[in-house]
């Protein structure tokens, strides 16, 4: 398999009022189509960080991304994002939500008619035929979550970014969402990049999981391979001797080599990452 | 069997007439008590007014304000009586012209009575809102503008900080003076009259209008533009699709504010520049000083804070038909 996204000796650096703070350095990771890859690593090192980068949504201060031979400047359809938070336009029903984006991304080339389909063929693969015309108030967290990634599987992007997409749902919803996850991707055969604080749904999701270093500075530490067997089964998983090996592997780098220590520097980092990334207050 | 029948047929029956003795005691508790509060608040009012002696006869309490107001309205459908029969007679007098001499053109005049309490009414309604309309089409614009540029934002707030505490009253013998000279036309569409209290009502909706969409849409949420971003909707399309419906519920903030104080200041300006409209009628009624003055001025006072309460419910009503956030408009 080829080659799709090269993401090429990043650094990322924010200037703070304490002076300029280096969240990323020296990312090097190349991805395959259609493979699914996790980004794991503990908070506040910087993995939205390179999924941003991704997305175009932030530049890289060094080095940079290429996607199919053409490196990424802008935002674009392409690289959709599923935002941790859903993000769907609460004044829109779940329809409308995949409209704006197909609309937006095949206008001039598909009718009316078939846009309608597509929309509806997105909505079903997510299961959510039944309450499409609903508004993001009126539907679960978890029936947000589908909309998000119906919204951003109708793009036909070449590569899916998902942001936690699964970090705001119960245990059980989770489940569920990754279970519905694994059969979109059994279908779509996707490239995908994930990040994710849960150690069993990279395992069970992934070909590829990036361990990355704590910050500040952060980078890839270790990558393991999956090569557990799909289509894959949570309750087969559980009893299997090798996904009980890749599981504790991925603990042993979070919690041994990579044990996280809250330091009053490391603290400091994240404040300022999140005022950097906090609304602009309008003087009133 | 006829036990089970009959627990059947007579359970629902208590249960609706439960339902429907809960819903009047509701009802009844909501109607009484602001029913009370009236009662109690009229009751103070007549007392009081009862025992202030002014040198146009006593304060009018509730009862002489109904009499004017009937009074007020006698007036209103005579002085329409005396239209009619003026514009009849006008004709009648340009017929009998017409045939005694065909090649005669018949002049019509406009008749030229004094406006009536409900023409006063209707003139400063007109007013205030042709001027908070035209101060909306201006600054929600302006508000999204600077709202997304944080260099316009930089450049106007500072202007729009110092201009907003300012009375409009303040402008108003400016405005007076700049709609005389710049205005000039031999058939003009508006009178000037109505220009200055208009003029003068968007100068002081304009700012809340203004400052409260440009914080609306600085403070969009970041996932949302994002999605935009992510999308490349074009500029237009993304002040159409995300910008103006996630500002919506701080625009209709600002425009029902705006209007509160437009009302208010409406009346005050009318009353200075004795441009027509329900605070000319009441400044009328001041230099009248009949006896039945004060009772007039107190039915105007009431009619005044009944049509201020009714354009606040109406924007209320008109933002719950057009938000999606239903929440930032129950209030």
């Amino acid at each position: 398999m080829s080659v799709i996204l090269e993401i090429s000796n990043i650094d990322m650096v924010f200037d703070t009022p304490q002076g300029p703070f280096t969240a990323l350095k020296d990312v090097d990771l190349k991805i395959k189509k259609g493979e699914f890859v996790s980004l794991i690593g503990h908070s506040g090192c910087g993995k939205s960080t390179v999924l941003n980068v991704v997305a175009g949504l932030y530049r890289a201060t060094k080095g940079g991304v290429i996607l199919n031979g053409k490196e990424v400047t802008e935002p674009g359809p392409e690289r959709a994002v599923v935002f941790q938070n859903h993000s769907l336009l609460p004044w829109l029903t779940a329809y409308e939500n995949v409209e704006l984006a197909v609309k937006q991304v095949f206008g001039k080339r598909k009718s009316k008619a078939e846009m309608k389909e597509w929309i509806e063929h997105n909505l079903h693969l997510v299961h959510m035929d039944h309450a499409m015309h609903k508004r993001p108030d009126e539907i679960s967290g978890g029936m947000k979550q589908r909309v998000g990634i119906a919204r951003a599987l109708s793009m036909q992007p070449d590569i899916l970014l998902m942001d936690e997409p699964f970090g705001a749902l119960d245990a059980l919803t989770r489940a569920h969402m990754q279970d519905s996850l694994m059969e979109i991707q059994n279908e779509l055969n996707n490239t995908v990049i994930m990040i994710t604080h849960d150690v069993d749904e990279a395992v069970l999701l992934s070909d590829r999981i990036v361990m990355m270093t704590n910050g500040p500075a952060a980078t890839v530490g270790e990558i393991l391979d999956i090569n557990l067997e799909r289509p894959r089964d949570r309750l087969v998983l559980a009893d299997d001797p090798e996904y009980s090996h890749l599981r504790s592997e991925v603990l042993k780098f979070l919690y041994e080599k990579q044990r996280k220590v809250e330091s009053i520097t490391s603290a400091k980092a994240k404040n300022e990452k999140k005022t950097k990334d906090g609304k602009r207050t309008a003087a009133a | 069997m006829t036990t089970t029948s009959e627990n059947t047929s007579a359970e629902p029956r208590v249960v609706w007439l439960d339902k429907a003795i809960d819903l009047t005691l509701v009802g009844a508790r909501k109607v009484a008590v602001p029913l009370m509060g009236l009662a109690v608040f009229l009751l103070l009012w007549a007392t009081a007014a009862n025992s202030i002696d002014t040198s146009l006869g006593k304060f009018p309490g509730p009862q002489a304000v109904m009499q004017q107001f009937a009074g007020l309205y006698a007036e209103h459908v005579a002085e329409r009586e005396k239209e009619d029969a003026f514009y009849q007679r006008q004709e009648e007098r340009n017929a009998e012209r017409v045939a005694i001499d065909p090649s005669y053109e018949p002049k019509i005049r406009a008749y030229t009575g004094k406006p009536t309490f409900f023409d006063q009414i209707l003139t400063s309604l007109v007013t205030v809102m042709s001027g908070f309309l035209v101060a909306a089409c201006l600054a929600i614009p302006l508000g999204i503008a600077i709202g997304l540029s944080k260099t316009l934002n930089e450049a106007i707030n500072p202007i729009i900080q110092i201009f907003k505490p300012v009375s409009p009253l303040a402008w108003l013998p400016l405005v007076t003076m700049v709609v005389s000279a710049v205005y000039v036309s031999p058939d003009p569409m508006f009178a000037k009259s109505f220009l200055n209290s208009m003029v003068t009502v968007m100068l002081c909706c304009i700012w809340p209008i203004v400052i409260n969409t440009s914080v609306g849409v600085a403070a969009i949420d970041s996932n949302l533009v994002n999605v935009s971003r992510v999308l490349r909707l074009p500029a237009l399309r993304h002040v159409q699709k995300i910008v103006l419906p996630a500002s919506v519920p701080m625009i209709f903030t600002g425009m029902r504010l705006s209007l509160g104080v437009a009302w208010m200041v409406l009346i005050a300006a009318e009353m200075l520049a004795q441009n027509p409209g329900l605070g000319k009628f009441v400044w009328d009624e001041f230099q009248n000083g009949s006896s039945d003055s004060l009772g007039r001025i107190m039915a105007a006072v009431v009619v005044i804070g009944l049509i201020g309460f009714l354009l606040d419910r109406g924007m209320l009503q008109l933002q719950r038909s057009v938000s999606w956030d239903k929440s930032s408009a129950s209030r």
